[in-house]
């Protein structure tokens, strides 16, 4: 994971995507207006946090099996960086939504949700750090981290499906459609999901590379 | 058993269609008409490539200082695996 090619490549898509974002053709929508650019950078906040939360609990069902310490450092980290996309997911939906749905909280499904989600989260963190024996601490947050992932897969994607929402293909809201992506914005969309995922995913690898370096130091005190 | 498994996810996986939500298509008329108001004057006047530059230069700027950040921690885990 420390080759450099991948940092370069998320660069590289990112930088992309702020330029075709603004620059290339967008559909003229009704509401939407020059906003539906914000999906490109708004999505993609999601699409990483769900991304990395995947590769957390995997690492985290690793290190149940295994007991290595460093798959318990990977997941811890991974979530971390998760919660930041989460937040700015939030923060740039709320901006957007004000615009659109006419404010920037309207207790729509998928916005209740993903907040829940992110109490879970804050949760696995609180609890954590409230457990001082290492071993206990790496144990009952890998089982947390798991228990978490299981009930937010469900709040993010189904639940709001099975009722009315304003986010697009979610229910059947006749004030807002939802589009199908085409083509042209899908060229931008998926390329801003990967790039922002690799930086999400550097980022988590400095910290864990600190957090190594942080146990190194507290053995040999 | 791994019938048992093969019939659940084939079971989940049809439930799961039934959550799909009609989706309206973006079709070429979306991108020609002129009923809906865009930021047309800002781009015929150019001004678009201004914003562009000043997100692009705040991008390469923290691109800078993330790379610069990595290559601190590198020194600091060099210094560590010497001193082992």
């Amino acid at each position: 994971m420390r080759k450099t090619w991948w940092k370069i490549i998320g660069v590289a898509l990112v930088f992309y995507t702020l330029i075709a974002g603004l620059l290339m053709d967008a559909p003229r929508l009704a509401i939407l207006n020059e906003t539906i650019r914000a999906m490109h950078f708004h999505v993609p906040m999601w699409f990483g946090m769900v991304i990395m939360l995947t590769a957390s609990v995997i690492f985290s069902i690793r290190y149940l099996r295994t007991g290595n310490q460093k798959f318990d450092i990977y997941a811890i980290e991974l979530v971390n960086t998760s919660i930041l996309f989460g937040i700015l997911g939030l923060a740039t939906g709320m901006i957007w939504a004000n615009y659109t749905w006419g404010a920037p909280w309207s207790s729509d499904p998928k916005q209740n949700a993903s907040a829940i989600g992110m109490l879970i989260y804050f949760a696995y963190i609180l609890l954590r750090n409230s457990i001082t024996d290492p071993q206990q601490k790496a144990k009952i947050g890998a089982v947390y981290n798991i228990f978490a992932y299981a009930t937010l897969i469900p709040l993010l994607f189904i639940l709001p499906r099975l009722t009315d929402s304003l986010h697009p293909g979610n229910g059947g809201n006749p004030g807002f459609n939802a589009y199908e992506l085409d083509g042209r914005l899908r060229m931008v969309f998926y390329p801003a999901v990967i790039g922002w995922t690799l930086l999400g995913v550097w980022l988590t690898e400095l910290r864990i590379r600190l957090s190594f370096i942080k146990s190194k130091i507290d053995e040999e005190d | 058993m791994k019938k048992i498994k093969y019939f659940l996810v084939l079971t989940l996986l049809t439930m799961s269609l039934g959550l799909y939500a009609q989706k309206t298509e973006i079709v070429e008329e979306d991108y020609e008409n002129d009923r809906i108001e865009m930021a047309d004057t800002m781009r015929s006047e150019g001004k678009i490539y201004v914003l562009v530059a000043i997100i692009v230069t705040l991008f390469v700027g923290f691109t800078i200082y993330a790379v610069m950040t990595e290559q601190k921690v590198k020194k600091i885990e060099k210094s560590l695996k010497e001193r082992e």
